[in-house]
């Protein structure tokens, strides 16, 4: 990033050197101005009308500004225990993968194994496979193993959904750490299992909270597999309970319903604020970023 | 065993040298239990959650396993006869049409706002980047249901949309009614376009100034720059960027099902929405997992071709 913020600036002054292309970036900005306008329009619905005390379908300022929209959905069967099932199902899906992908990873990252390969490009190609095409034979295994409506089920089906990504991630992380201190550790009679806690899981923990916040992030905004593997409303998580609320009230309450989008989408905001900045503005997560 | 270390130095692998690998190996740790063990939790729930439900796909394909009835007691094995019903049955060639459009025009769509952004947005002051780099990426954030409804109450006869075309004096309407491809091909694009944006981005950044100066000293316009000094340097950004957003794309769901939920009738019905109708609504999931199971061979092609691109970048 500061690599590339540097060419930017010396781009910026060849730009402004060069007579007459002065035109040409201020039509540059009127470009971007609109484009961004564009992009910013359809979200100004959102967070007018959830404060705004006469909301409709049209985003306008707020004749006059309230909360009313906010206190009237905070029961715990609207947003309490939705947003509840789901910090317990995507934090539960977070943890597991990361751990997971930390223990699989390493014996890749450090062993010469023979399906090393083999074993990286699958992961590599389930990272491609599209969830929803799986979910209807997912939903059928569910249905005979009697798992249809089970949270734990569901948090570990997230968590595998996430983990080639998680893996592939980890990888990668462990092969930026240096071995030597490992190597040191082996000399002195130190297990694997030992160098693998006390040496690289303090180095791997920054890469470790990446992949835990992509999984929350991908998980907590995941509509469709909650709304197949669960049945029963009180373990809803806010990513259906959002969209039943849209059907029941969606045509007429305007303010609420924007109101408690509002409310499901700003911890994403906020945790992916938190892992661009980690990773140093690389955008490296975008690879599996899916719906 | 040579063959093996000889085959990992074709590859760039960290800073680890033959030599280390030999003593990582020869350590005495025994046998698979030394991968097994650790790999062991990642493998069940890949096995389990991933590679069981695709396994499952093929065999529940070929047979007329149901929700309910009598076909739910007594799974019978059909053979091909899902994939008869779905070549003759006119709503998956629908679907598959639409799905087709869908993809062309999100694609498209995400490929051209994303390249001129990063492009317009090359060289400009870090205040700028910053704003409408925040823009174009909170749409990118937002959970795919909330997109959906935002899309709604912009497009609905009340929305925002009908609301500014009021004042050139156009006619309010339903545009979720009167144009729902192009609806969700719209909400689908401003919710894509900051991926490929941000690949753009570094892709562009990486391209060197001094051959965008030589070429200028040439006499090569801004265009020609761009068309025959910029963009065939990027070619394998753009590339892995287009495969990757078809992998996203074909599989959108949320979006479509919170917006049009597939109507009016079946005009905004892709494939995963048929799949979605036929298998759980209907409750026919031995007809539902063949529309499954041409989704994802249809993604594993492409996932494949992605992986090949990456190998062979690796291999460089």
């Amino acid at each position: 990033m500061s690599g590339e913020r540097r060419g930017g600036r010396t781009g910026a002054r060849m730009v402004v050197s060069a007579p007459g292309r002065v035109a040409g970036a201020f039509l540059t900005y009127v470009v971007l101005g609109g484009l961004a306008l564009v992009f910013l329009l359809p979200l100004l619905w959102m967070v007018f009308a959830s404060v705004d005390s006469e909301p409709s379908l049209r985003a306008g300022l707020p004749t006059s500004l309230t909360l009313d929209h906010f206190t009237a959905i905070m029961t715990p069967e609207i947003v309490y225990r939705p947003i509840w099932n789901s910090i317990v199902t995507c934090a539960g899906a977070a943890v597991i993968t990361a751990f997971c992908s930390m223990l699989a990873a390493y014996p890749l990252s450090r062993y010469n194994l023979r399906f090393r390969k083999p074993f990286l490009y699958s992961v590599l190609f389930a990272t491609g496979l599209p969830i929803t095409a799986i979910m209807v034979p997912v939903y059928g295994m569910f249905v005979q193993a009697d798992l249809l409506n089970s949270l734990t089920a569901t948090t570990l089906f997230l968590a595998a959904s996430t983990l080639p990504f998680g893996i592939w991630l980890t990888k990668n992380f462990i092969d930026g750490i240096p071995i030597a201190l490992e190597e040191a550790a082996w000399v002195d009679g130190a297990s694997a299992w030992q160098s693998l806690r006390y040496l690289v899981a303090p180095l791997l923990a920054p890469g470790l909270a990446v992949v835990g916040i992509f999984t929350l992030v991908t998980t907590w905004g995941n509509f469709f597999v909650p709304f197949i593997l669960l049945t029963s409303p009180e373990k809803m998580p806010a990513a259906v309970r959002v969209f039943t609320f849209f059907g029941q009230y969606g045509s007429v309450r305007y303010g609420e319903l924007a109101a408690y989008s509002l409310l499901y989408t700003l911890p994403v905001v906020a945790l992916y604020m938190v892992v661009s900045r980690a990773m140093g503005g690389r955008f490296a997560l975008g690879g599996a970023m899916k719906g | 065993m040579a063959t093996t270390t000889s085959r990992d130095d074709e590859t760039d692998r960290g800073p680890r040298t033959r030599n280390e690998h030999a003593r990582a190996r020869g350590r005495a740790w025994g046998g698979a239990a030394r991968w097994l063990i650790p790999m062991g939790p990642a493998l069940f729930l890949l096995l389990a959650f991933f590679a069981g439900p695709i396994l499952w796909t093929v065999w529940a394909s070929l047979t007329n396993a149901a929700l309910t009835g009598a076909q739910a007691a007594q799974t019978e094995f059909v053979g091909t006869a899902n994939f008869e019903r779905l070549i003759a049955d006119t709503r998956f060639l629908d679907a598959t049409i639409l799905t087709v459009l869908f993809l062309v025009g999100c694609v498209f769509g995400q490929t051209v706002l994303g390249l001129t952004l990063a492009l317009l947005m090359r060289n400009r002051s870090g205040a700028v980047r910053a704003t409408v780099g925040a823009i174009v990426v909170g749409a990118w954030v937002v959970p795919e249901v909330v997109a959906g409804f935002v899309w709604y109450a912009f497009l609905e006869r009340e929305g925002t949309l009908n609301a500014l075309l009021g004042f050139f004096g156009a006619e309010p309407q339903n545009w979720l009614f009167t144009a729902p491809l192009l609806a969700v091909v719209l909400a689908n694009i401003w919710k894509g376009t900051a991926f490929s944006m941000m690949t753009y981005s570094a892709g562009l950044s990486e391209v060197p100034d001094d051959l965008k100066e030589a070429a200028r000293v040439d006499g090569a316009s801004s265009f020609q720059v761009l068309w025959f000094v910029v963009l065939p340097l990027l070619r394998r950004t753009l590339a892995t960027t287009l495969l990757l957003i078809t992998l996203q794309t074909v599989q959108v769901f949320t979006l479509i099902f919170v917006m049009t939920s597939g109507g009016p009738g079946s005009s905004s019905t892709t494939l995963p929405l048929l799949m979605y109708q036929e298998a759980l609504r209907m409750g026919d999931l031995g007809y539902g997992t063949a529309i499954a199971l041409a989704l994802l061979v249809v993604a594993g092609l492409f996932s494949v071709v992605y992986v090949w691109m990456l190998s062979k970048e690796e291999q460089r």
